[in-house]
């Protein structure tokens, strides 16, 4: 115990140098942990986006492409799906419920996603909660939108508002002629749901029932003249399918893979993540791999620290021996010291991390729409406190060596 | 635990040690004896090969040839470790200067050694009382006992502490190297008057090295170490 008391007395004497070292300590460990918090948030975030949803069905294309444009509205969808092969599919007896998608148009930089009302009854995100309204109600009207809660805080929207939505996701044009109504605000998701602009699908076919080839023509059509036109779409981008069993999912999966008449996919979300993550993994891997360096390098710039000091302390080391001390209690109190700096630094960096966290969350929710949970230290605090004390420790025995020899050298006396 | 008695507290016989350099360094001696109980006055030059004595009467180094030793028990028989237990049971070291951890405080520095002797420690009973009763014996302030670190006390009052951190649990053998060359005259002579006052209490046996012999007065036994030790230098 008295050893334990002299060691922390010998570092607070240390203060400065200890100090620094402990703080360079810190980051690393922080900087180590901040990675991995967003790689498991970015993980856990993407999962939480969609679940409840059994297939994703689009034009053929890449799986994780697919996922990504209908599910996190990054990218573009290069093909549609025909009214026809979609009524077909959604025919199909396997389906219990069928959510058409339609993607293309933007508001201020916010997606603008047509649907029909079964998406505010089967979406489901984070564990299988469903969509939930903060304000107002559903799509009643041709011209009402429901938007996320990102849009409603970002523009200043509340019930009531219109909305003009404009053609294309970076153009300059306007569907102006065909003001919208913010009908009802979702509650705040933390998935890309609450970036997004919902209308109808027959509001998606409205808008552009007067354009042709990306260029609204100069016979317009009034928004009140457009409400008695069969509205039906000609193409949806995407489908998201709940099946009646989950053992006829497969099933339903080839069975669209091979629709003849046009080239359709259907993925399995849980599996496209899986895919995304084999190619962000490599990435991720890297990113784990350089901060694992840096806080190596901090521990390394520690027994740095201990070497230089050394020489200082043959004296201490000459007392502890005459006391009766072994050159081996000298070489466990060096690495003990270490182990404690290692603690301390680990410790301050879990500090500087929720600190930084309770700060910027807000700030990276809102930028990118990734909620990072605080959540109190647990097993992987426990097991990375461990790790970096343990390293410490391995570290601190190089310095703890040479004192062990310096200690049987000099015995009782300094030779200077 | 051996008691004080007939049996000599020290005693060296045909020793020799050495280490082959460069430069290379022989010292021998034949016999030298310290009863136990006996206060004795060790004159050496700084190189007379007295701190090398030292270490192995301490029990850090081992003869290569010979006996040393201490309190009926022969330290050159034992592993290192065995023999840096018994130093720490058996004996109290005083350094010239310099003798206490800076960082720590006064009273860690006494109760120190018996972190290293089990058996010195439960002689003791309350350690914390015995370290502050001898601090007071040695006319230390309590309180800068208590409190601060060792490096605010002046040089006198850190040899005083390592005199009670010497004392502390009684051990048989005070060793003593140069404690007063740090001190002034007149410091110097309250300092052996209480390091004498506190040995005879203990009835410890006390061997003091220095290189001034106006301080012999007060021991047993004056030994030149000159007289008793032959040295051998190598060329560098």
């Amino acid at each position: 115990m008295i050893l334990f008391r002299l060691a922390i007395r010998s570092l607070t004497a240390r203060r400065f140098t200890v100090g620094l070292t402990v703080f360079a300590i810190a980051l690393s460990v922080a900087l180590f942990l901040g990675v991995e918090k967003v790689r498991t948030g970015a993980r856990a975030s993407f999962a939480d986006t969609i679940s409840g949803t059994d297939l994703i069905v689009g034009a053929r294309t890449g799986g994780v492409q697919l996922l990504l444009y209908s599910v996190f509205r990054i990218g573009n969808a290069t093909n549609n799906i025909g009214w026809e092969a979609y009524s077909e599919i959604a025919e199909r007896p396997e389906i219990d419920w069928i959510v058409p998608i339609s993607l293309g148009d933007s508001h201020h930089g916010f997606r603008v996603m047509g649907t029909d009302t079964g998406y505010f009854e089967h979406h489901r995100y984070r564990g299988g909660r469903s969509l939930g309204f903060a304000e107002g109600t559903g799509l009643d009207d041709l011209f009402d939108t429901v938007i996320g809660a990102d849009v409603a805080r970002e523009m200043g929207y509340s019930v009531g508002d219109p909305i003009v939505v404009s053609h294309g996701l970076a153009s300059f044009t306007d569907h102006d002629d065909k003001p919208f109504r913010v009908s009802g605000i979702l509650e705040k998701t933390g998935t890309p749901v609450d970036r997004t602009v919902i209308v109808s699908l027959e509001a998606i076919s409205a808008i552009h029932v007067d354009w042709k080839n990306g260029a609204q023509s100069t016979n317009r059509i009034a928004a009140d003249a457009v409400r008695n036109m069969d509205l039906t779409p000609e193409t949806v981008t995407a489908a998201m399918i709940g099946t009646t069993s989950r053992l006829k999912v497969f099933a339903l999966q080839r069975a669209i893979n091979e629709y003849p008449r046009e080239p359709l996919m259907a993925i399995i979300p849980g599996l496209a993540l899986q895919e995304l993550w084999e190619i962000v993994g490599v990435a991720e891997t890297a990113l784990v791999g350089v901060s694992a360096m840096v806080v190596v390098t901090a521990l390394l710039g520690m027994a740095a620290m201990i070497f230089a000091g050394l020489n200082e302390r043959r004296r201490e080391m000459a007392i502890f021996r005459a006391m009766g001390a072994r050159p081996g209690t000298i070489l466990l109190m060096l690495v003990l010291e270490a182990m404690l700096i290692a603690a301390a630094g680990a410790l301050l960096g879990m500090a500087l991390l929720t600190l930084g966290m309770v700060i910027a969350q807000p700030m990276v929710d809102a930028a990118f729409g990734l909620y990072l949970p605080l959540d109190p230290p647990g097993r992987r605090e426990l097991v990375g406190f461990g790790a970096v004390v343990l390293a410490g420790g391995l570290v601190g025995l190089m310095p703890a060596l040479r004192a062990y020899r310096m200690s049987l050298a000099d015995g009782m006396t300094v030779r200077n | 635990m051996v008691e004080a008695g007939d049996q000599a507290a020290i005693r060296v016989r045909e020793m020799a040690f050495g280490w082959a350099g460069p430069p290379a360094f022989r010292l021998g001696v034949a016999d030298f004896t310290v009863a136990a109980g006996e206060t004795v006055f060790l004159l050496g030059e700084s190189g007379s090969g007295k701190s090398t004595f030292l270490s192995l009467i301490c029990g850090i180094n081992r003869p290569q040839q010979g006996r040393v030793e201490i309190a009926g028990k022969e330290l050159s028989a034992l592993r290192a470790g065995q023999r840096d237990r018994f130093r720490a049971e058996n004996i109290g070291v005083i350094f010239q200067m310099f003798n206490l951890l800076p960082y720590a405080g006064a009273l860690d520095n006494i109760l120190l050694p018996l972190r290293f002797a089990p058996e010195r420690r439960k002689r003791v009973g309350d350690a914390r009382a015995e370290a502050m009763r001898l601090a007071t014996a040695l006319g230390l302030p309590s309180d800068l006992v208590e409190h601060g670190p060792a490096a605010a006390l002046s040089t006198g009052q850190q040899q005083r502490v390592a005199v009670a951190r010497a004392l502390i649990g009684q051990p048989p053998l005070i060793v003593a190297d140069e404690p007063t060359s740090a001190l002034d005259a007149g410091a110097q002579a309250a300092f052996l008057e209480l390091l004498f006052e506190q040995v005879r209490a203990v009835g410890s046996t006390l061997l003091m090295v220095s290189h001034d012999a106006r301080l012999a007065d007060r021991f047993d036994r004056q030994v030149q170490l000159s007289e008793i030790a032959r040295i051998e230098r190598g060329a560098r």
